[in-house]
């Protein structure tokens, strides 16, 4: 912990348009600002450099969608930021020319993340993107043809109209791509988006039939070869790929509890037990950055037990058992024996005493078993 | 006072049909109060003496009238208080019978009536609200008549409201109600007919002096009681506290003892000099016991206290009220508390709402039951769930219902007492349009939602009234309710063996409605004894977590769980299954509407 943080993450918030179901911070257009913004980036990052340790595991671009910001200010900052063993950005497939993807490797990003969400042309205009099913194969395609051999789909399942054949078309298409990783999410109609104002009462009617469709993706990627090895994630496993381990390092870092360091306009930090959240307005971002000052944030500490209760709360969240050891002041023991009882948990020996794993069942109802485990 | 110059006389009517404005009317004319305190106070619920700390309700207030004391003695309304109405009534020689002219007679009119003619009493019929526009006063005047016997012509016509006709019904009371009877020179008796409680004075008494006479300061008891107690301050209300040396027979006032608790004084007992005690006791004394009985509940367990506290408060002035502490496995710590009927139930819940500001879960009611049990052991049983297992016989109250209806709607309510298990008694006409059906009915089946559908079913212009006639044998179950595998004690009920199919496919149904979906399957049945007759699961929740779950998401997601956890504190643990409270609501609901 004191060698500081070996995550950065940093947020591109600029998008062509701003889904319907999307609450992340994003900025729509705005071409012209791209510049000042990446100086604010690289400036946040310099006033922040303290808190990361010498050598980085990890890098991530998310947004918004990095690939729209401008190409000679997207090269510029994956030159000045800090050199990682894993460095992913977020794609989206309009955005992937042969060009971009070029531009990406010789970046040093080692990792792609597409935004497929799915192929079917008909909810992918529910869903508001600008991409058809034919810009996700050929920015697939882009990507491998530039060398990379770490590419992730994301998947979107539940979407208003989508059946449980629709569903399965979906992933036998991005299967049939070959993907390393694929994140899958049921879409959450978060409330106050437009989405859940167009489409909230459909996705209440539909409640029943979509419960089933997060088994259906798990049953089908599991028996596709690929490793669930967390909620909403999969990967080849090592065995089939010459014993790398493809799961996200970035994202590992927050479900097993690492330190990061978030630079951004609405960017998250968790550093030592406190946590900050960036402004999320950007010119409020921009301008304090200018000046040399750190941005406005929200702080939150985080009590000794919070990070307990979190730990279990990510942890549970992983195919990894989670040990034991040192949990027993945030768990309850008797919901313990009573969910081993229902075969939700299961526990065993780990290296220094026990751990605890969900059975598949409980990966399912995740957020129930955790509640009842947690006092 | 001369013997032959005191009456004792009350009001009786159907509520709203005048009896309060025609008491306040009484006070004016009688120049017992002027029509500037008549506002300022009698208006106000009678609360006197405030400044004296007293707020005793003057259960009977003197008046002088050419010469005569009138002693107009209140009686409660309804006829869950039968008994004390009855001790009222027994107090008095006569009644004056209030019918709304617009209206004519109700149910309550009849059952008053027939009351009041058990005690003896001279009835003095008075169709009132002559001055309304739809007043039919000779409709009302004929209907009356149909019904206590006598020439609608006697009957007098008046208006409460703008003063017509009060001295008329002053002038009767004089000349058509009998005085009182009653040896002055005999052993002092006196009939507790209504007694109150102030937290200054304690217990006060209101009494009618039949033999003998009282004095202040002296030794007195209650004789079916053996409770004994000095006589503070003898007195009567004209209409404030007068306090006199001495009451002597056919008076009628109060008397103020210092017992701290009212149960130790009831209505109907008698009342003599401990130096020179009466033979006997006055007739007619019973201790009143409740029919209707429910399990009052805090919402928030933590009120607990507060209940017990409140309930302590309400029994000392409401003698009838009893209570136990009950514990449910589903509701957690509450009472079981009896009550005399649907109405006393409604008050003591209504008075713990509002005036101790509790918010309450009640069960739903049920009646008390007389089980024989296999081993010949005879037991009262209060709470469905203290049904014992091996029954011989089963015996449930009984009640004669007057229920007054316009002749088109007789068929709806025979409907209705039908379903309800009621045998046809008769039916007499008071007037052409207007028949009085006499069931008699099982008093649980009147408990839960009669009156409601009555209405409903007539339009609201059926008139109800009932009194209890006694038990009997009834082909009753107790219906339990599981929920996976686990009785659920505050939903058990006692019905008939005939519509305990439905009332379990009812409850069964709710419940799977009501108790959110868990993270295993739920079965939930409706039982009696072993024999499952209703039957529906609750499927489990086949998903339950958040699909993203990246840095930015931590602390939301946390907090989502704080959530969660904070929402299920708020259910009730039903082995292992958290069911929220809104599910017994709904059930409890449920059971009131008798669907």
């Amino acid at each position: 912990m004191t060698a500081g943080a070996r995550h950065l993450y940093v947020h591109l918030p600029f998008c062509a348009h701003r889904c319907g179901y999307c609450d992340f911070v994003t900025v729509v257009g705005r071409r012209a600002e791209h510049g000042s913004y990446v100086d604010a980036l690289l400036s946040e990052l310099e006033l922040e450099r303290a808190l990361l340790a010498p050598e980085l595991e990890t890098v991530f671009l998310g947004g918004g969608t990095p690939t729209f910001t401008e190409p000679r200010e997207l090269r510029r900052l994956l030159e000045a930021l800090p050199a990682a063993v894993e460095v992913t950005v977020e794609a989206n497939p309009e955005t992937v020319t042969p060009e971009l993807a070029a531009l990406l490797r010789a970046g040093g990003v080692t990792r792609v993340s597409l935004g497929a969400q799915t192929f079917d042309p008909a909810l992918l205009h529910v869903l508001e993107r600008v991409a058809g099913p034919d810009d996700v194969r050929h920015a697939f395609y882009h990507l491998r043809d530039a060398g990379f051999d770490n590419i992730s789909l994301d998947l979107i399942y539940g979407i208003p109209g989508q059946s449980a054949s629709g569903l399965d078309a979906d992933i036998d298409e991005a299967l049939a791509l070959g993907p390393e990783h694929l994140s899958c999410y049921e879409l959450e109609a978060k409330p106050g988006t437009r989405f859940t104002h167009r489409h909230g009462e459909e996705l209440a009617r539909q409640a029943v039939a979509l419960e089933g469709y997060f088994e259906r993706v798990v049953t089908r990627l599991t028996a596709a070869g690929y490793r669930w090895y967390e909620t909403a994630n999969f990967c080849l496993p090592p065995e089939a790929q010459g014993g790398r381990d493809l799961r996200s390092q970035h994202n590992l870092g927050y479900w097993l509890g690492h330190d990061y360091l978030g630079v951004g306009v609405g960017a998250v930090s968790t550093v030592r037990g406190r946590r900050w959240r960036n402004t999320p307005r950007l010119p409020t971002y921009t301008a304090a950055l200018a000046r040399g000052d750190t941005p406005p944030r929200e702080i939150e500490e985080l009590s000794a037990g919070v990070l307990l209760q979190e730990r279990v709360m990510l942890g549970l969240r992983l195919d990894e058992p989670l040990p034991l050891d040192g949990l027993a002041p945030v768990l309850d023991g008797a919901a313990l024996t009573r969910l081993e009882r229902l075969e939700l948990v299961a526990r065993g020996p780990a290296d220094r005493g026990e751990a605890l794993t969900l059975t598949p069942r409980g990966r399912l109802l995740g957020d129930g078993v955790t509640a009842e485990l947690l006092v | 006072m001369q013997l032959d110059r005191i009456r004792n006389f009350s009001i009786i009517a159907h509520i709203d049909h005048g009896k309060s404005t025609l008491a306040d009317r009484i006070l004016e004319v009688t120049d017992t109060v002027s029509g500037r305190e008549m506002r300022e106070q009698l208006l106000d619920s009678m609360d006197l003496e405030r400044e004296r700390g007293i707020t005793i309700k003057a259960q009977a207030v003197r008046v002088l009238w050419k010469g005569h004391q009138l002693n107009l003695i209140d009686t409660p309304g309804h006829v869950d208080f039968t008994y004390e109405v009855s001790r009222s009534l027994q107090a008095c020689e006569g009644a004056v019978l209030v019918v709304d002219a617009a209206q004519g007679v109700e149910a309550q009119t009849v059952a008053n009536a027939y009351l009041a003619i058990e005690n003896d009493l001279e009835l003095l019929p008075v169709v009132n609200k002559i001055d309304l526009p739809q007043a039919d006063p000779d409709a009302a005047a004929t209907e009356i008549a149909e019904l206590i016997g006598g020439e609608p012509d006697d009957v007098l016509r008046i208006s409460a409201k703008t003063g017509q006709g009060i001295e008329d019904v002053l002038d009767a009371v004089v000349e058509r109600i009998p005085a009182p009877s009653g040896d002055r020179a005999a052993s002092a008796r006196a009939l507790i007919f209504d007694s109150s409680y102030d937290q200054y004075r304690g217990v006060v008494a209101f009494v009618r002096v039949v033999d003998g006479s009282f004095g202040t300061g002296e030794e007195l008891l209650a004789m079916a009681q053996g409770t004994r107690f000095e006589a503070e301050e003898l007195g009567f209300f004209s209409p404030t506290m007068r306090a006199v040396e001495t009451l002597e027979a056919g008076e009628v006032g109060y008397v103020i003892t210092g017992l701290k608790d009212v149960s130790r004084l009831r209505v109907g007992d008698t009342l003599t000099s401990r130096a020179n005690p009466a033979a006997g006791p006055l007739p007619g004394y019973k201790d009143v016991k409740p029919m209707v009985f429910a399990g009052l509940f805090p919402t928030d367990s933590d009120e607990y206290p507060e209940l017990r506290d409140a309930l302590e408060k309400l029994k000392l002035n409401d003698a009838a009220l009893v209570y136990e502490p009950e514990t449910s496995n589903a509701l957690g710590f509450g009472f079981r508390c009896g009550f005399l009927g649907l109405l006393h139930m409604e008050i003591v819940r209504e008075r713990l709402e509002r005036e101790f500001d509790l918010d309450l879960l009640v069960t739903a009611p049920n009646v008390a039951y007389r089980v024989l049990t296999l081993a010949g052991e005879e037991v009262e049983v209060h709470n469905p769930a203290e049904m014992p297992p091996d029954i011989e016989r089963v015996e449930e109250p009984y009640i004669r219902a007057s229920i007054i209806v316009p002749k088109e709607y007789v068929g709806p309510v025979m409907e209705l007492c039908t379903e309800r298990r009621g045998r046809f008694d008769h039916m007499e006409y008071l007037s052409e349009e207007r028949p009085l059906l006499i069931y008699e009915l099982p008093l649980a089946e009147v408990v839960v939602d009669f009156y409601d559908q009555l209405k409903s079913r007539t339009r609201g212009y059926a008139s109800f009234d009932y009194d209890v006639i006694g038990f009997r044998e009834g082909s009753l179950v107790k219906l339990d309710v599981l929920i996976a595998g686990e009785s659920v004690d505050a939903l058990s009920l006692i019905v008939h063996r005939d519509s305990a199919y439905g009332r379990g496919r009812a409850l069964v149904d709710r419940l799977r409605e009501e108790i959110p979906r868990q993270m295993f399957d739920v079965p939930v049945q409706a039982a009696i004894g072993s024999r499952i007759i209703a039957r529906e699961t609750i499927k489990a929740k086949r998903k339950d977590v958040l699909a993203k779950c990246y840095g930015g998401d931590i602390t939301r997601k946390r907090k989502l769980l704080e959530r969660q956890k904070k929402g299920k504190k708020r259910m009730k643990q039903v082995g292992a299954v958290e069911v929220p409270q809104e599910a017994f609501l709904a059930v409890l609901n449920l059971n009131e509407n008798g669907k």
